[in-house]
């Protein structure tokens, strides 16, 4: 497996660069085995065995040794197809499934060791999840679905109620709180679901294949809804996808994975643009690097004589900048920030080998 | 197709070494029974000497009668809490008396209630529930004494109190915190201090009861069942029924809950601790297969004689099934609901509480329907240990054959069940609707409302309007006579008795008699060998080996020839069943329309309560066994009937098209497609009627039989324990043998065909 990026990387979206400040969330060396007797197992268990030696053995390795950070207000989305265990370390991470070895530490708490009140507590003021299926309660109305979590913490009804409406208004569904959960759309339910998963204002943003369950065009309208809401709200988040367009679009870093290991964890430029492994090319291949390269990731130092003229904006993707790079004749390019700081220069040749695909 | 073909589905492996094992147990059977006809065979492998037949009832009864006085005692108990109940129930209904207090139920009332708020809406209102209906039961004690007779001013005064706090209190909760079950359930409480503090409440006026009945039916399915639900009350009371259905309904508005309660308890234990559930579940299936006399006895050996012991032998019935929807409730939960609670944060109460049960929701209200449906057959049965009511009536009427008489309680019987059934099977469908924002609270309740006005409204009309509240002797519209003397009429036509009476000599001697015979004549050891063989020819080694090991327990009884009689009966009566429902069902099956038709039907006919089909039987053919066998016979039909339909329809559409664009023809696509993947299905009919048979066997002892169930009937009348559960269990046993065998083929074919969901 790669070692995971834990410079950290928040280069994507523009918003402040994280540095020397403590993980979210911290993955040492963790696995999940299911078998009869995983801790037994997982003991003795060689260092060279794979996934197939150890299925062999009689044990699923849903997680097999992963290591990974997320820092505060980053959104880690972890892709895989479906098996690779992408789920399962969602799922470690929150505690649904206890792991068999290594350490996670939420907040630099080793959540493995915490009682189950503490972990309640945990759940109830910090952790926020949003399903696949939804897992709406079927009896409860949208507005008792949001309200849930805040009544499992004991807040009084009117307190909650206030608050529900506020969720469910947040993500579009005014005028449906007395709606059942069959009474709506898939898409629908789903915002059900997100506005269920923030009603506590979570600090950690749990999401397990959201939008799966829904039509492409719904899909995409969730996505960019999804997107203003993180604009807004900027919580930490782990986002588990099979889909590697929707990874590409939302992650500020991939963890790709394949039978339980983490494959490549790195920003989605840097994934289109050097895939680690052969199994993460055969994703990168069929995908138009221009749309997901952006230019500050290409960027070189500042050389002592500074190209002049216009710079391009470091936060724009290739294909976005694309008619400058074709029509201005310049060798090199300055790149700004959003600020309009310069913060270094772009090769044209290299942004053409992008556009165009190189030779 | 053939059934042998099972072998396929069964362990490859050991596929060769069964099929010796069959030759072996079945070529030993033909050799027992050819050297029995040349006259070899020695007597004890024909039938086991008296010499060597253990006496399980004596040693049973010797086990029983050491523990009895401290068995009874803590039963007792157990019945007088019951009782309690009962009395309240059957004064709301038809105005029994209520005389003793016992501190004890009121702290079992209290615990039910709070349970139910803490369960409806929280812990501050369920403590608040507790301490009133705590401090009401301190001063009921401390006023009137245990078993206390009422009436004296104080205590009046007391109720009163209770009466002001309780509002006061729950009031306070419906308007400052929205939790409206303290109320409601501070309201029943009060009912029952009403009746102990000696206010004639009942009886409630039938105008009242069929109202509400109406107005429930119409919230739950329409006008449809609001009609189905006024006009039972309605009928009951103008055929001159009311008393005696009330007596029967009072039982069962007791016995209902408390079953659905221990049922729904057990069954979360039973999901929570798998090593409960492991041994709940064989003690589940025997009980299930366990003849209804069985439950009598006991019944009233533990808990007295009439209303309280039917209503514990029904409760005891009815638990089974509720256990087991609760628990296949709670593990159908899908797991993404389960895994969201537990991101809320949910403590284990509130899982449970919040998150498996709301979402069992639709199993636990089948197992409601069940439990309903099961208390409502085994309270009409309980007219065998005395209970009054329908059931007693019926047996009564039957007994002087006054078939009119009998006809009408038999259509109120059905009704009943009917409406029980389809009202609580609407409410398994009813999903809750939302409302319009801002709603009024008179919209948002609507249905609660009409139902108090409804109810409300007659009570006061009642007490002006006589008849309004109950129907008299004289002004009932019975027409028990006409209709016997139509019966008895129509009986008499020639060609009628002619056909009956043919069909009576034929099935008697040409077919019944003989074929009882030659079982009888099997020598026991055969018996058991071919019994075994056919297990493991059609269910594999396992139900093989308990069919070798039931059987044998049989043989040892000293019951042997009535087992094989009440075998003979089950078999004659399935097989019959087959040759007629079976055709039936095919044919039904061919157009969409008459498979709705025949599936409502049989819907509807499989909510009557067995003892029903007993009517007919006697009209058409008298006392005998050609009754017998026709009563179970019908009773069988319905499964049998229902489940191919169902296993025919049942077929993916794919494979039908597929015969089709093969160019089969109907006989081709029926035997070639149809009828193998319908198979699995069948035969869980198959078995079910089985089962069916074996109930109905026992109930036909009624009627007059030389089986099982003449000797069950007769340990009623005395105190023969152990005989009782001896023959209890031989049916059981005789039961589980085909149950397991049959259900084993239908799911090892189901996997074989990839039909297993």
């Amino acid at each position: 497996m790669t070692p995971s990026d834990t410079s950290g990387g928040v280069f994507n979206k523009a918003s402040t660069p994280m540095t020397n400040i403590k993980p979210v969330i911290s993955c040492k060396n963790v696995w999940k085995l299911f078998g009869s007797s995983p801790e037994k197992y997982l003991a003795k268990l060689p260092n060279a065995h794979s996934y197939d030696d150890i299925r062999a053995d009689g044990y699923i390795a849903g997680v097999k040794d992963v290591s990974v950070d997320v820092h505060k207000g980053e959104m880690l989305v972890i892709m895989g197809l479906s098996g690779s265990g992408k789920s399962t370390l969602l799922r470690c991470m929150s505690r649904l499934h206890d792991i068999t070895g290594g350490v996670i530490e939420v907040d630099g708490q080793d959540i493995m060791a915490l009682p189950e009140h503490e972990l309640i507590d945990l759940r109830r003021n910090k952790m926020g999840m949003v399903f696949q299926s939804f897992g709406l309660l079927p009896h409860r109305t949208v507005l008792e679905n949001v309200a849930f979590p805040l009544e499992m913490r004991g807040q009084g009804k009117h307190d909650r109620r206030e608050r529900a409406l506020e969720v469910v208004k947040l993500v579009g569904l005014e005028g449906r709180e007395d709606y059942f959960p069959r009474e709506l759309s898939g898409g629908q339910q789903q915002r059900v679901g997100i506005a269920r998963s923030l009603a506590i204002e979570p600090d950690i943003w749990f999401l397990d294949e959201p939008f799966s369950a829904l039509d492409p065009l719904i899909r995409r309208e969730m996505q960019d809804e999804f997107l203003r809401l993180q604009d807004l709200l900027g919580k930490t988040i782990i986002f588990v996808t099979h889909d590697f367009d929707e990874a590409l679009r939302l992650a500020d870093r991939i963890a790709i994975m394949k039978d339980g290991a983490v494959e490549q964890c790195d920003t989605p430029d840097k994934i289109v643009l050097n895939p680690a492994t052969e199994y993460v090319r055969k994703f990168t291949q069929e995908i138009d690097t221009a749309r997901v390269v952006h230019a500050r990731t290409l960027v070189k130092p500042m050389p002592p004589k500074a190209p002049t003229g216009k710079a391009l904006r470091g936060s724009a993707t290739i294909h976005e900048l694309a008619r400058t790079i074709v029509n201005d004749t310049r060798k090199q390019f300055p790149v700004e920030d959003d600020d309009g700081k310069l913060i270094g220069i772009l090769d044209r040749q290299e942004a053409l080998d992008i556009l165009l695909g190189s030779e | 197709m053939t059934l042998a073909s099972t072998e396929t589905a069964a362990d490859v492996s050991t596929g060769f070494t069964k099929k010796q094992a069959l030759y072996g147990v079945f070529g030993l059977a033909v050799l027992l029974v050819l050297a029995k006809l040349i006259g070899i065979l020695p007597e004890f492998l024909n039938r086991i000497p008296e010499a060597y037949i253990p006496d399980y009832a004596a040693t049973f009864d010797a086990g029983f009668n050491a523990w009895r006085d401290s068995i009874t005692t803590v039963t007792r108990f157990f019945s007088e809490r019951l009782e309690f109940h009962l009395k309240v129930t059957a004064h709301l209904l038809y105005g029994a008396r209520v005389h003793f207090f016992n501190p004890i139920d009121w702290l079992t009332l209290m615990t039910v209630s709070s349970g139910a708020v803490l369960f409806l809406d929280n812990r501050k209102a369920a403590l608040a529930t507790m301490i009133t209906i705590a401090l009401s039961g301190i001063f009921f004690t401390f006023v009137v004494g245990v078993g206390g007779q009422f009436g004296g001013m104080s205590q009046h005064a007391l109720m009163w109190v209770f009466l002001v706090t309780a509002a006061v209190l729950g009031g306070m909760m419906a308007w400052k915190d929205n939790t409206f079950s303290p109320l409601i359930v501070l309201g029943v409480v009060f009912v029952y201090a009403l009746i102990l503090n000696g206010y004639k409440l009942g009886p409630l006026p039938w105008t009242s009861i069929a109202a509400t009945a109406a107005v429930i039916g119409y919230y739950l399915g329409g006008w449809r069942l609001g009609l189905l639900g006024g006009g039972t009350f309605v009928w009951t009371a103008l055929i001159g029924q009311w008393k005696l259905a009330m007596e029967t309904m009072s039982v069962l508005v007791v016995a209902a809950p408390a079953a659905f309660i221990i049922g729904i308890l057990l069954g979360i234990a039973a999901w929570k601790f798998p090593k409960f559930d492991k041994v709940l579940r064989p003690i589940l299936s025997i009980l299930q297969t366990l003849p209804f006399f069985t439950y009598l006895l006991p019944a009233v050996i533990f808990f007295k004689v009439g209303p309280t012991a039917g209503a514990m032998a029904t409760i005891v019935y009815a638990i089974p099934p509720m256990i087991l929807m609760t628990t296949l409730g709670l593990k159908k939960v899908s797991p993404e609901i389960v895994e969201a609670g537990k991101m809320a944060g949910c403590s284990r109460w509130q899982m449970l509480s919040r998150v498996y049960l709301p979402a069992a929701r639709t199993e636990l209200l089948v197992g409601v329907n069940q439990v309903i449906m099961l208390c409502l057959a085994m309270v009409v049965l309980t007219a065998f240990i005395g209970m009054p009511g329908l059931g007693a009536k019926l047996l009564a009427m039957m007994n002087s054959f006054k078939l009119g008489r009998s006809f009408e309680i038999g259509v109120t019987i059905v009704l009943l069940a009917v409406m029980l059934d389809r009202l609580s099977k609407a409410w398994v469908v009813k999903q809750p609707e939302h409302f319009e924002r801002g709603a009024s609270l008179w919209k948002r309740h609507f249905y609660l409302f009409a139902a108090i006005i409804a109810f409300v409204g007659f009570l006061l009309i009642s007490q002006v309007v006589e008849v309004a509240d109950s129907i008299g002797r004289k002004q009932h519209f019975s027409k028990g006579k006409e209709i016997d003397g139509i019966i008895k009429g129509f009986l008499d036509i020639d060609i009628v008795q002619a056909v009956t009476g043919w069909i009576r000599w034929f099935l008697i001697t040409q077919v019944l008699i003989p074929f009882r015979d030659a079982m009888l004549w099997v020598p026991t050891s055969a018996f058991i060998l071919f019994v075994t063989s056919f297990s493991l020819w059609l269910g594999g080694r396992k139900p093989a080996v308990f069919a070798f090991i039931f059987f044998c327990f049989v043989a040892s009884t000293g019951w042997w020839d009535r087992s094989v009689i009440t075998l003979y009966t089950v078999i004659s009566a399935v097989i019959l069943a087959l040759l007629i429902g079976l055709p039936i069902a095919i044919y039904a099956a061919r157009s969409e329309t008459w498979s709705k038709r025949i599936l409502l039907f049989c819907d509807t006919a499989q909510t009557f309560p067995s003892f029903i089909y007993l009517l007919p039987a006697i009209m058409l053919f008298g006392i005998n066994d050609v009754a017998v066998i026709f009563s179970i016979l019908i009773f069988t039909l319905v499964p049998l009937v229902r489940y191919t339909v169902e296993g025919l329809r049942g077929v993916p559409p794919e494979m039908t098209e597929a015969a089709d664009m093969a160019g089969a023809s109907r006989r081709q696509k029926l035997l070639n497609v149809q009828l193998p993947l319908a198979l699995p299905t069948m035969a869980v009919g198959f078995n079910q009627a089985i089962m069916f048979a074996f109930f109905m066997v026992i109930i036909a002892a009624f009627i007059g039989t030389q089986d099982l169930g003449q000797e069950l009937q007769r340990t009623l009348a005395g105190t023969d324990l152990g005989k009782n559960f001896v023959l209890g269990m031989c049916v059981s046993l005789m039961a589980l043998t085909f149950d397991l065998t049959i259900l084993s083929w239908a799911e090892q074919r189901k996997k074989a065909l990839g039909l297993s969901s």
